[in-house]
Order: structure tokens, then C-alpha cells, then sequence
């Protein structure tokens, strides 16, 4: 039964990234002007583009296109480059393992922390933890990231403290591993910038949790408070939490481009902005697409990882 | 918790074969103030006190205090509660930590009230079960674990394998969680159980089962039990003595028998002159006024404004809890004398003429693949009362449902006044939908909270009417003073309103558009006894004087004999049996029908007081 329905969620992720590549596809070619124009420039002659459409195969069918750029996608291939011309994928693969570093050390910090501090919180409700917690966590909640980001370059690498690199650029033919001070401060932000929805969304729901029959009846069975907490109130909280970690997971792989912008991290959203600066379409449609595929995969887990925890979902 | 009392030491009577000694209990709540106090009671082994009340009595708030456990910031200020444990008697108000997390579970243990709630929906049957004997008796090995487990389940009529266990809560019904309940409860052998309303929402017969069970257990294993109930059936059924509360206070206590048959309180007699009769219709008397919340106690006795015997002396002290006759107590200064007579019996009513309002022909409902109602057909008639009643899932509900046009999946098969009802509310017309309408079961959220009564009425009015302001305020008002609510009302919150008059609301918003058919869905199973007698008396009274049509839905058969003219009995979306309502319950035809009545009989109140009085 629990295989079933993870098929069946498995299934539905599949057609969500074929409806993805569509609306992508879709949105790319009702853009006026195609590759051939923007490659050839403002100047060039009808022949020439006509030429070189036919050449990229733009003289097609839109469907048979479609079809041939995801026949490509699926074997990675990408095509080329626009603007330099080099395959895509060469492009993005460099990025798109900087970005999932980022991604597997801010969520090994942020995830324990967010779930420790929520737990922290929901059991010191209205005394002193919890309202000095719940009050920074708030004001940090108000602050854009860009501005968090801003103020730690402050902080740490120029004004008060100069110990950290203000920016992430990585020398040619080194990685981030290589370089790991350029880690930190993008890693502060995005923690910072997570940290104050997760671990109050964990208070909120232990909060409830808590305050249910359930935790009322297992106190008054005489169970140890500790296992009334872990193993009563905790366990039926971590659904929202579950959810809610998938889609900062998500963002954190795509929507990040302003805290990687700010520190010129080289990862995936500088490449969708320098993309976006330079209409470079190929690396444009690779890219969000990667961003598509990567918010199914992590709500996918989490949808599993509820089935799991909630009995009842198993049907 | 209380320091001043030092652990260990054993009451004055010594150990004996009691179970359990409640002296003094006081609860205050967190802004000052008390929700009980001066609440003092013994329980014998093997005995089962019941403990019943209206809501805001404080009843559930002793119950949980018995396990030193008090909701909501409330604080046990005050008292002992003496619990004669297997280790000797232990006041359990003395302990607190390491040293209550002991004594709770296996000196004294609870039974939740909703077990779907009380159990967690997380956690396999095995480890709620097994993690009581662990936190308890560590050590255990395996196979004794599983053997004690067994043997609870056993207890309870419930399989003990471990397929059976390896079940979750939600995968069982809900007589059958409510035994997983009282199964944790007995695991320890306890000296002492608090049952919190454990059969409200079950079946009259799931719940005569468990109180079968319950019964059989404290007798069997010596325990001694709490049973809080606002159900004085449930009472005479399972109780040997029983403890009445009113506003915090304790105002009578005796054995069921005596308190039943010659209750000394004016407001045990206001109590039990309000549950309606099965075997004959009575005229149910009502209790004027609403129960004092413990912020607006009046001086003395907290009952005198409701009471037709209070007199000076009553507004100058509380009366204090006195013997009236041997083994039984009450607080009153005017015990014994009587404020409500006996309930006076009526005939069943004639029946109306045969002029048929609503016609219901052959109509199917299906959810989806369900098939909820399977081609069910009737007629009712102007100015009567049609019952319509089933246990839980015969479709009753849906029926009701359908009639206004609120489910999905229903085919065409209504008509009124000989016009033909679409399935839809929505694709009605206006005065098809104005002239039938809906009472819901709980009026605790049919009412928007956010809205004043004026607000709510209103809209209804301006709905089917175009009129100035001052019109609208008088026709809301006429509408309130109809169903006995002041004018005043008109400026209260949902949620400043109590039970009753939230459903007196309901029912005036309803009549703003002047219906012909009421159609009344389990309308007085949220409230308390002596307020269902009030809403009953009010909806038969709007059938004599505004000659309105009612359509009664409810599971409650004794109910049903006091406000229906005929009787609908469903049985799985089939029409099973119909007639005058003397007729269907006095001599029910149908095989379902008499099962339906069978168990009724066992569940009604007057039966089983009788039984007792025989000595069986």
C-alpha cells in the first residue's frame, strides 16, 4: 500500500516537470524574435536568418521542436550556448555543483537548528527563551536577505571584523570545497533566512501538538515527560514542519539568486542572471528547468516522508 | 500542588475498604476565584460513583483533579484527595514530579471522553499499551509485557494479537477505541478510575456494551470508578450512588435509587423532570434561567434565582451539604420540599390530516460509489411533526440534507406543495428555498462568531425582504421574542451566549423567513438536558401556534415520543418502517425497528429506574 501511493506521488512528479517543460518551452517561443535574430543581431539580412534558422532546426514544427529539445534534456544534452557558444551542460555542471554544496551545508545547519530552536521555544512558551527568541526571530523575519547579507559583509569582511571574503568568487579551475571561507557568509544568510520561518512554524505545531488530548492523556498515564514531548507532541508535529522544509530546500536551490548575487557565489542563480542579462535562452530554459525538477524532487520526499510519520495517510 | 500536606499520612479512618477519599477539593482559576469548591466525597471499592452536572457544572474539572491534573492554568488550591493504593493510602495532592508521574496511570487512571482524540493518531495500539507497563514496572520482560497486555484486552472484549495490535486508532470504530481506553486504564490494576463521559457520541447499544464492560470490571477487580456523565440514563445504568453538581458545588448525594426516587434538591427534581420518557409523552419541564458561571455567582445559594422555592434565607447563606435521610446528603434549606412536580403525562397526539407539504419519491443519494439512501419514499404533512430516526449511518442525516438541498449526488425526487424540488438549494427558487428551512446540529458553529445576533438576523430579513432599518430591527426582534430570547440579544456575540441561546438564535434566524417546513438535524444532542426540554417545548409550540411543519430529525426515540405525530425509522438508506409515533414505538413491525426499540428500552432512564426498583 505505501509503495503504491509513493508510485503514484512518483508519478505525479513525473507529469508536473513534463507540464513544466512546456509552460518553459512554451514561454521561450512566444518571446518576439527567435535565437537565429538574437544570435545575428538587429542588423542582419532576411537570408542570413533564414539560414541560420534552418540550420537550428527553428524552421520546424513547434511540436516537433518541443520534442527534439526534450529528447535532448532527457540525454543532457542541452545544446549550445548562445552567447559563448560552448554545450550548455558544460556551463551549467560547475554551477549546478557549487549550488548544490550550498545547498547541503546550509540545510545540515539550518534544519537541526530550526527544529532545535522551535522545540526550545514551544517548551519555554511565554517565559524567557521563548519571548527573546520569538522577538529576534520575528525582526530577522522582517529584514530582506539582501540587506542580512549586506550588513554580515559589515560585520565580518570589511568594517568591524575583517576575517571573511566579501565575495565568493572562486579562481578559475578551483572549487568552492577548495576555497571553504567562501562558504560562510553565504551560508550565514541563507541560514538567517530560513531559520526564522522554520523554527517558528516547529514552535507553532508543538505548540498545538502539546495542547492536544492525546499529550493530555499520555501525562496522565504517568508517562515521563520527556517521552510525552518526543514521542507524543514531536512526532505528530513534524508534518508541517516536513512541508515547509521541503520548499526552503527549493528555495534555497533556486530562489537564492539575490544572497548569491550579493556575495557572487558562483552557483546557479548568478548563471540564471548572467543568462537573463545576455537572453541566452538555451541556458535560460536548462536552468529553470533544473529549478522545476529540483521543488518536485524535495516536495516528492517530503509527501513520502508525511506517509511515513502519518499512519492515517497510509490508507 | 499543595505543600502544606505531608506525604504519607494516612487518614483518620485508616485503611479500610475504601478506595477513594476526596476532602475539600478546591480549584481556583488562574485569574483569581473558584471553579469548585468544598467538593467532598468517599468512593468504596468495586463501586462506581456517578458524577453528573450540566456543562460549567465543574464535573469534568473534579474528575481530572483526581489525578492531581487540572486544565487550562486552573490550580488545586486546596483539599486532599486519598487514594487507597496497592502500596498503601497516599494522599496523591502531597506529591508532585517524579513522585506523581507514579501514582498517575497506576494508583488512580482516566478514561479520556472523545477516544479518538485521547489516542494518539501516530502510535501503533502495542506501543500506547506497552509504553503504560514500561514508564511503570521498567524490567518487564517481553513476554510478560505482552501477557498483561493480553489479558487487558481480554478484559475489554477486545482480540489481543498482534495483528490486532499493530493497529492504528483510526483504523478502529469508536466502540472499539473507547475499550482501548479502558483497557490502558485497568493495565496497571489501579485502586481507582475516572471515566469522562466515556460513551457520549456511541450508539445506544455500543454504549450499553461499554458500560457492561466497565460494570464487570470494577466489580471483578475491586476498582473504584468516577463516572462523569451529564447523562442521567448512563447513570442509572452503571452508577451504585450518585453525586449532583450545580456551579461548583456538590448540592446532592445518595444511592441512584434514593436520589432518583425521592430527590431532595430542587435541582435534581428541575434535572430529572427534564429527560423526556420513552413509554409515554409528558410534559418536560424546563428550568428557568441559566446556570451561574463562576464569575457571577449570586450570595448564598447559587441556585435561588432558578429555584421556585427560594426564599430569604436562601439568598443569605449557602446551605451546607446535610444529611436528608440515611446515606443521603444534600445542600439546601428547603430540602426535600418539592419545586418541580413529577412530569405530567400526556396522550400521544392525533394525528394530522393527510395533506401532504413535501413529497419524497423514490429518492437515491450516492457519495461517490456509496450508496447512502436507496430509494426512499414519503409524504409529510401540513402542521405535523415527522421523526425521522436510525442509528449512526442509516442515512438519516443525509436525508435531512437532501430535503434542503445541501448534498452532492442526490437524483430528483422531491417535490413541494406538488412542484417538483431541484437536488440543488442553489437552482431553487427563492420562495423554495425560503419556505423550507434548516436547523443545524450544533448551534456552537452554525452561528458566524464574528457577527452580532443583529447581523445574522438581518441578513436573513434583507434576503427575502426590502425594508428600512427600523423594520428590520422590529421584525428581528418579533422573530427573538418568538423563540423567548429578549431584545437585547440583538446586540450579543455567538460566543457570549450560552448553549441554548445559541439555538434559540438558530431557530429565530430560521423563522425570519417565515417557513412552512422546519427541517431540524439532531438539533438538542449538543446541549444539556433541562435546555433540550426548553428547545423541545419551544419547537412544539411553534407547530400549535405559527402551524409550522417539522421534520425531526434524531436518534434519541424517547425524544421523538415527546414532540413527533409520526415516525420515520431508516435502516441503510431504506424507509424500514412509518407510522403514528404511539404505534412505532409501543409496537414496532419491523425486525429493525424492534432492535432500535430494544435498545432504547435498555437506555432509557424511567425503565431503568423502575428495573432497580425491583431489585434488578
Amino acid at each position: 500500500m505505501l509503495w503504491r501511493t509513493i508510485g503514484l506521488r512518483l508519478l505525479l512528479g513525473v507529469v508536473t516537470v513534463l507540464a513544466v517543460t512546456v509552460l518553459i518551452f512554451a514561454a521561450t517561443n512566444v518571446l518576439p524574435g527567435d535565437a537565429a535574430r538574437a544570435i545575428l543581431g538587429r542588423a542582419a539580412t532576411p537570408q542570413a536568418v533564414a539560414k541560420l534558422q534552418a540550420e537550428m532546426g527553428l524552421d520546424r514544427p513547434l511540436v516537433v521542436q518541443y520534442l527534439s529539445w526534450l529528447g535532448g534534456m532527457v540525454h543532457l544534452d542541452m545544446g549550445r550556448s548562445l552567447v559563448t557558444r560552448g554545450p550548455v551542460v558544460d556551463l551549467i555542471a560547475p554551477r549546478f555543483g557549487n549550488s548544490l554544496i550550498l545547498l547541503c551545508i546550509t540545510s545540515a545547519i539550518v534544519l537541526p537548528l530550526s527544529l532545535a530552536t522551535g522545540i526550545a521555544m514551544a517548551l519555554t512558551k511565554g517565559r524567557g527563551f521563548d519571548n527573546i527568541a520569538n522577538t529576534l526571530l520575528i525582526a530577522l523575519a522582517g529584514i530582506p536577505e539582501f540587506i542580512v547579507g549586506i550588513v554580515l559583509i559589515v560585520l565580518l569582511s570589511t568594517q568591524v571584523l575583517s576575517v571573511l571574503p566579501p565575495t565568493s568568487m572562486v579562481p578559475s579551475g578551483q572549487t568552492v570545497l577548495g576555497n571553504p571561507q567562501v562558504l560562510v557568509l553565504p551560508v550565514m544568510t541563507l541560514v538567517l533566512a530560513i531559520l526564522p520561518y522554520l523554527s517558528r512554524l516547529v514552535r507553532s505545531a508543538l505548540i498545538d501538538a502539546m495542547a492536544s488530548e492525546y499529550v493530555v492523556t499520555a501525562r496522565l498515564k504517568g508517562l515521563p515527560e520527556r517521552q510525552v514531548i518526543v514521542r507524543h507532541a514531536l512526532r505528530n508535529s513534524l508534518l508541517p514542519a516536513i512541508q515547509a522544509s521541503a520548499l526552503s530546500l527549493g528555495y534555497i536551490l533556486g530562489g537564492a539568486v539575490v544572497v548569491e548575487f550579493i556575495f557572487q557565489y558562483p552557483g546557479m542563480g548568478t548563471a540564471l542572471r548572467d543568462a537573463v542579462g545576455s537572453r541566452d535562452l538555451l541556458v535560460i530554459q536548462a536552468v529553470v528547468l533544473i529549478f522545476a525538477c529540483g521543488y518536485v524532487l524535495f516536495n516528492l520526499a517530503a509527501d513520502v516522508l508525511s506517509i511515513i510519520v502519518t499512519p492515517r495517510l497510509r490508507g | 500542588m499543595l505543600d502544606m500536606h505531608e506525604a504519607g499520612r494516612a487518614p483518620a479512618t485508616g485503611t479500610g475498604n475504601w478506595a477513594l477519599r476526596v476532602r475539600n477539593l478546591r480549584i481556583e482559576l488562574p485569574q483569581g476565584g473558584d471553579i469548585v469548591d468544598e467538593v467532598s466525597f468517599d468512593i468504596a471499592r468495586g463501586e462506581v460513583l456517578g458524577l453528573v452536572g450540566e456543562s460549567g457544572s465543574g464535573k469534568t474539572t473534579v474528575g481530572m483533579a483526581l489525578l492531581a491534573y487540572a486544565r487550562g492554568g486552573a490550580r488545586i488550591t486546596g483539599g486532599e484527595i486519598w487514594i487507597n493504593a496497592a502500596g498503601g493510602p497516599v494522599n496523591i495532592l502531597a506529591h508532585d514530579g517524579p513522585a506523581l508521574r507514579r501514582l498517575r496511570g497506576a494508583a488512580v487512571a482516566y478514561v479520556p471522553q472523545d477516544p479518538a482524540s485521547a489516542l494518539n493518531p501516530a502510535l501503533s495500539l502495542q506501543t500506547q499499551l506497552a509504553e503504560v507497563l514500561e514508564a511503570h514496572e521498567p524490567g518487564l520482560s517481553a513476554a510478560e509485557k505482552d501477557r498483561r497486555i493480553r489479558e487487558s484486552m481480554d478484559d475489554v472484549g477486545l482480540r489481543g494479537d498482534a495483528a490486532f495490535l499493530a493497529r492504528y486508532p483510526h483504523q478502529l470504530s469508536g466502540g472499539q477505541q473507547q475499550r482501548i481506553g479502558i483497557a490502558m486504564a485497568i493495565l496497571l490494576r489501579p485502586a481507582v478510575i475516572v471515566l469522562d463521559e466515556p460513551t457520549t457520541g456511541l450508539d445506544v447499544s455500543t454504549q450499553n456494551r461499554i458500560l457492561e464492560v466497565v460494570r464487570r470490571l470494577c466489580d471483578e477487580h475491586h476498582i473504584g470508578a468516577l463516572h462523569v456523565t451529564h447523562d442521567l440514563s448512563v447513570i442509572s445504568a452503571i452508577a451504585d450512588r450518585m453525586l449532583v453538581m450545580y456551579s461548583g458545588r456538590v448540592i446532592e448525594l445518595g444511592s441512584v435509587a434514593d436520589v432518583f426516587n425521592r430527590p431532595h434538591h430542587p435541582y435534581s427534581q428541575a434535572l430529572l423532570s427534564a429527560v423526556p420518557e420513552l413509554l409515554s409523552r409528558s410534559a418536560l419541564v424546563a428550568v428557568p434561567g441559566s446556570p451561574a458561571r463562576p464569575s457571577e455567582r449570586p450570595p448564598g445559594c447559587f441556585f435561588a434565582p432558578r429555584c421556585a422555592l427560594a426564599e430569604g434565607a436562601c439568598q443569605a447563606a449557602a446551605p451546607p451539604l446535610a444529611l436528608c435521610e440515611p446515606d443521603h446528603e444534600v445542600a439546601c434549606h428547603k430540602a426535600g420540599a418539592v419545586a418541580t412536580n413529577a412530569p405530567m403525562h400526556l396522550p400521544d397526539p392525533d394525528p394530522v390530516p393527510a395533506r401532504p407539504v413535501l413529497d419524497v419519491a423514490g429518492l437515491h443519494v450516492a457519495y461517490g460509489r456509496l450508496k447512502v439512501l436507496k430509494g426512499v419514499s414519503f409524504s409529510v404533512h401540513k402542521g405535523e411533526c415527522l421523526a425521522i430516526v436510525g442509528e449512526s449511518g442509516s442515512g438519516k442525516s443525509t436525508l435531512s440534507r437532501a430535503i434542503v438541498g445541501l448534498v452532492q449526488g442526490a437524483r430528483p425526487g422531491l417535490s413541494f406543495h406538488g412542484e417538483a424540488l431541484h437536488p440543488h438549494a442553489r437552482k431553487r427558487t427563492t420562495p423554495q428555498r425560503q419556505k423550507i428551512q434548516y436547523i443545524f446540529q450544533s448551534p456552537f458553529n452554525s452561528l458566524n462568531p464574528r457577527q452580532t445576533v443583529a447581523s445574522i438576523l438581518g441578513l436573513v430579513h434583507d434576503t427575502f425582504n426590502r425594508t428600512g432599518a427600523d423594520e428590520r430591527q422590529r421584525a428581528c426582534i418579533r422573530a427573538l421574542n418568538l423563540v423567548g430570547l429578549p431584545a437585547r440579544t440583538m446586540n450579543l456575540f455567538p460566543d457570549e451566549m450560552s448553549g441554548g441561546e445559541r439555538q434559540r438564535t438558530s431557530i429565530a434566524r430560521a423563522l425570519l423567513s417565515n417557513p412552512e417546513i422546519l427541517v431540524c438535524d439532531e438539533v438538542t444532542s449538543a446541549l444539556d438536558v433541562s435546555v433540550q426540554a426548553s428547545i423541545v417545548n419551544l419547537l412544539k409550540r411553534l407547530m400549535e401556534e405559527q402551524g409550522l411543519t417539522i421534520v425531526f430529525v434524531t436518534h434519541d426515540l424517547a425524544l421523538v415520543r415527546n414532540i413527533a405525530h409520526r415516525v420515520l425509522v431508516l435502516e441503510h438508506g431504506v424507509v424500514a418502517e412509518l407510522g403514528p409515533v404511539g404505534q412505532v414505538i409501543d409496537h414496532p413491525a419491523h425486525p429493525y425497528a424492534q432492535e432500535l426499540l430494544h435498545n432504547a428500552r435498555q437506555g432509557d432512564l424511567t425503565l431503568r429506574v423502575a428495573r432497580q426498583g425491583e431489585g434488578g
